[in-house]
């Protein structure tokens, strides 16, 4: 399996997405390291790939962007093609294809997040060999692995919009403190037919938590 | 048409001075020389239909199906030559299943539509090819519902909701029209093409044929199918009832 | 010292062989992974049950999947090991389904056709030093008489009654020996579950990548049926009678 090569950059990262009726919300902490030295403090590793489509980045910076970016190169021509927009479950198989058949050359675990008319909100997963999986709710990178308690525990069906938003702050936000590998602020974006809304919690203005 | 060319009809690759490409038109007659077919669009899905002329009394009988199974979803019926129907029907399973592999979903009518007009253009363009002698009809059910298309040697291909091409395309035109396609249903539909198939064969030219009938409809679980036997025989004889009706009301005009 | 040579103390060497410029290594590892499946014959056809885990390392990361596939109408694939190769193995099965139904030639894909493919693949991919890490069972009807196979990244097969994969190899096939060999003709449906699901309690006390939410499957004469997930029944009163060492 691909590992990182010496120096390359790395998303060690804590991301995460969950649909609710009607869209889905998606966050990211914003770190980025060489190593242990921080090379970016404030990444954007919500990616856009159309207009309702996102995905969020995690594993080799580089990997991600040149999959992403071909990703968003199909999905336009997709929708020249089609005269629509595409749906997430083509996003994400588009997503899967690049990554399973280049799975040894690739350091590539993805969350594809978005909304389209014929599934409303909706997330799949991409992981490291390549895989896709239709998720509820989906946490990735290396901080992920510290909420998995957090997350199996709060998360509920049917939450509404506000309540996923607050529950990526709190997931990521638990994360961000825990993992190494994962800092700085956390960045959300709301996807719903209406449009893509962004925001940004500091990282001074993390939710409250125990730090003993 | 006029059938003298004047040397401007041997190459596909020169226009004749009023702007004609004749190998095209000539192509459009090997079309006008088959068996008839046609394509219903109804309101719970679509019908294809083709008068299947037989040159011998010694074919097996349901052999050589002219209509064809392109995607799980998609049905094509065709008049023309049955040579390039074959090629054409190879170019769209192609096109389906390389759609599949990148998007892994089902293609669309209007996607497969535009691939197979392009292809089939791509034939009226070089001196070294010679167009298709097909008129393609294409059916299926995709997400947008039941949709129709046909695909002319030209390339030129068009969305209908009834559609004819063959030898008795005027007569088939004619009869469809009549039909309230946006209210009929698969089922009706069935009855009334195999009726029109019968109305446009000629039996003075050609004694011996066969009907064959598809449908893509939610009966069928959305697939491209031939009709069950029950229903082409119960198709079949509407259509000789109709037919026979007809003479008895023409013979009761000549007293 | 100059400002844009000026190197970080991390990256101060420079990778002495980029790994890159080495030899090609394929002998990747599986990254979602699928535990045992298990299956036996019985009298009405084939029984299969895998669980509903996709495992990442030890991390219990995909708790919803399906092991299970219908081929055609009387064939079922059960599968173990990486679940992206799996999810190949499903694309180039539903290829092969789409193509058969467009020959229109009144012919079915049978259960012996999906094992001889799926078998041709694995031995395939592993002869190009690139295998789909996978253990597979097809089970199914074919011509009136059941079957069951199994193929793995080796390219190994073989066809038995019982067949079990992975820690189920170790763990199931001792019961099935003892349960079903000899007398598969004889096992009623009930039976059938009950012996199963005894498999599969066992894998869920011993193997550390089960999981207690799996899904039962079975072929026979009127189809294929793959259950929804359901949860074993299980035994701790054990605990009660252990205390410190145990010794």
């Amino acid at each position: 399996m691909a590992a990182l090569k010496p120096g390359e950059v790395d998303l060690g990262t804590t991301i995460m997405a969950v649909s609710f009726d009607g869209g889905v919300v998606i966050g990211a902490d914003s770190r980025t390291s060489t190593g242990t030295y921080v090379a970016n403090r404030v990444t954007d590793k919500l990616t856009k790939v159309d207009e309702r489509i996102y995905c969020c980045r995690s594993g080799s910076a580089a990997d991600t962007q040149a999959v992403a970016d071909i990703v968003k190169y199909h999905l336009d021509l997709y929708s020249a093609e089609h005269g629509e927009m595409p749906t997430v479950k083509v996003a994400s198989s588009l997503f899967q294809e690049l990554c399973y058949h280049n799975k040894n050359n690739l350091m590539a675990s993805i969350i594809v997040a978005g909304w389209d008319k014929q599934n409303g909100g909706s997330v799949y997963e991409v992981p490291l060999g390549g895989s896709l999986h239709k998720r509820d709710f989906s946490i990735a990178g290396s901080g992920s692995s510290y909420i998995y308690g957090y997350c199996d525990k709060v998360f509920r069906p049917n939450m509404s919009k506000e309540e996923c938003i607050e529950f990526v702050k709190n997931s990521v936000g638990l994360a961000i403190t825990r993992d190494g590998s994962s800092g700085g602020v956390i960045r959300i974006a709301v996807i719903t037919e209406d449009g893509v809304e962004r925001q940004v919690v500091y990282g001074n203005q993390l939710p409250l938590q125990y730090t003993g | 048409m006029t059938s003298i060319g004047t040397g401007y009809d041997l190459s596909v690759s020169t226009y004749s001075p009023d702007g004609r490409v004749f190998q095209v038109e000539y192509a459009q007659k090997a079309v006008d020389n088959s068996g008839t077919a046609i394509g219903l669009r109804v309101k719970d899905g679509v019908v294809l239909a083709v008068e299947k002329i037989k040159h011998s009394r010694l074919l097996v009988p349901n052999s050589n199906k002219r209509i064809m199974t392109a995607d799980k979803n998609i049905g094509i019926a065709t008049a023309g030559w049955m040579s390039d129907t074959r090629h054409l029907v190879k170019r769209a399973r192609d096109e389906a299943h390389s759609y599949n592999s990148v998007y892994k979903s089902s293609i669309p009518a209007k996607i497969i539509a535009e691939r197979m007009g392009m292809y089939v253009q791509a034939y009226t363009l070089y001196s070294a090819v010679r167009p298709f002698g097909v008129s393609t009809i294409l059916a299926s059910i995709d997400k947008d519902g039941p949709q129709l298309y046909m695909i002319e040697p030209s390339g030129q291909y068009v969305g209908y909701r009834g559609c004819a091409a063959g030898k008795g395309k005027q007569v088939a035109k004619t009869e469809i029209e009549k039909l309230n396609l946006e209210e009929l249903t698969v089922r009706e539909a069935v009855k009334e093409a195999a009726r029109i198939i019968y109305a446009a064969h000629d039996d003075a030219k050609d004694k011996l044929f066969e009907l064959e009938l598809s449908w893509v409809c939610e009966e069928s679980n959305r697939l491209h199918a031939h009709v069950p036997q029950s229903v082409l025989d119960e198709a079949i004889e509407y259509a000789e009832r109709a037919l026979d009706d007809d003479d008895d009301e023409m013979e009761e005009d000549d007293e | 010292m100059d400002p844009i040579t000026f190197e970080l103390p991390h990256t101060l060497k420079a990778p002495k062989a980029a790994p890159s410029l080495g030899p090609t290594s394929r002998t990747m590892q599986p990254m979602i992974t699928g535990t045992s499946v298990v299956a036996f014959k019985y009298k009405d056809g084939i029984m299969m049950a895998a669980d509903c885990l996709g495992s990442y390392g030890s991390l219990a990361r995909f708790r919803n999947e399906n092991r299970f596939m219908q081929v055609g109408a009387t064939t079922l694939l059960g599968a173990s090991g990486d679940m992206s190769d799996f999810q190949f193995m499903k694309h180039k099965l539903e290829d092969l389904l789409t193509s058969e139904y467009d020959m229109d030639d009144g012919q079915s894909l049978g259960t012996k056709s999906v094992y001889k493919y799926v078998s041709n693949i694995m031995y395939g991919r592993r002869n190009k030093f690139d295998p789909l890490w996978n253990a597979y069972v097809v089970g199914g009807i074919d011509n009136g008489e059941a079957f069951l196979g199994y193929a793995n990244l080796f390219g190994t097969t073989y066809q038995s009654d019982c067949i079990a994969t992975g820690f189920g190899a170790h763990l199931a096939i001792p019961i099935l020996r003892r349960r079903v060999e000899g007398r598969a003709d004889e096992i009623s449906e009930e039976e059938a579950v009950r012996i199963l699901d005894d498999c599969m309690r066992v894998l869920l006390y011993r193997d550390c990548r089960a999981f207690n939410k799996q899904r039962r499957a079975k072929v026979t004469a009127q189809g294929v049926e793959i259950s929804e997930p359901y949860a074993l029944e299980t035994d701790w009163s054990i605990a009660d009678r252990v205390v410190g060492y145990g010794a």
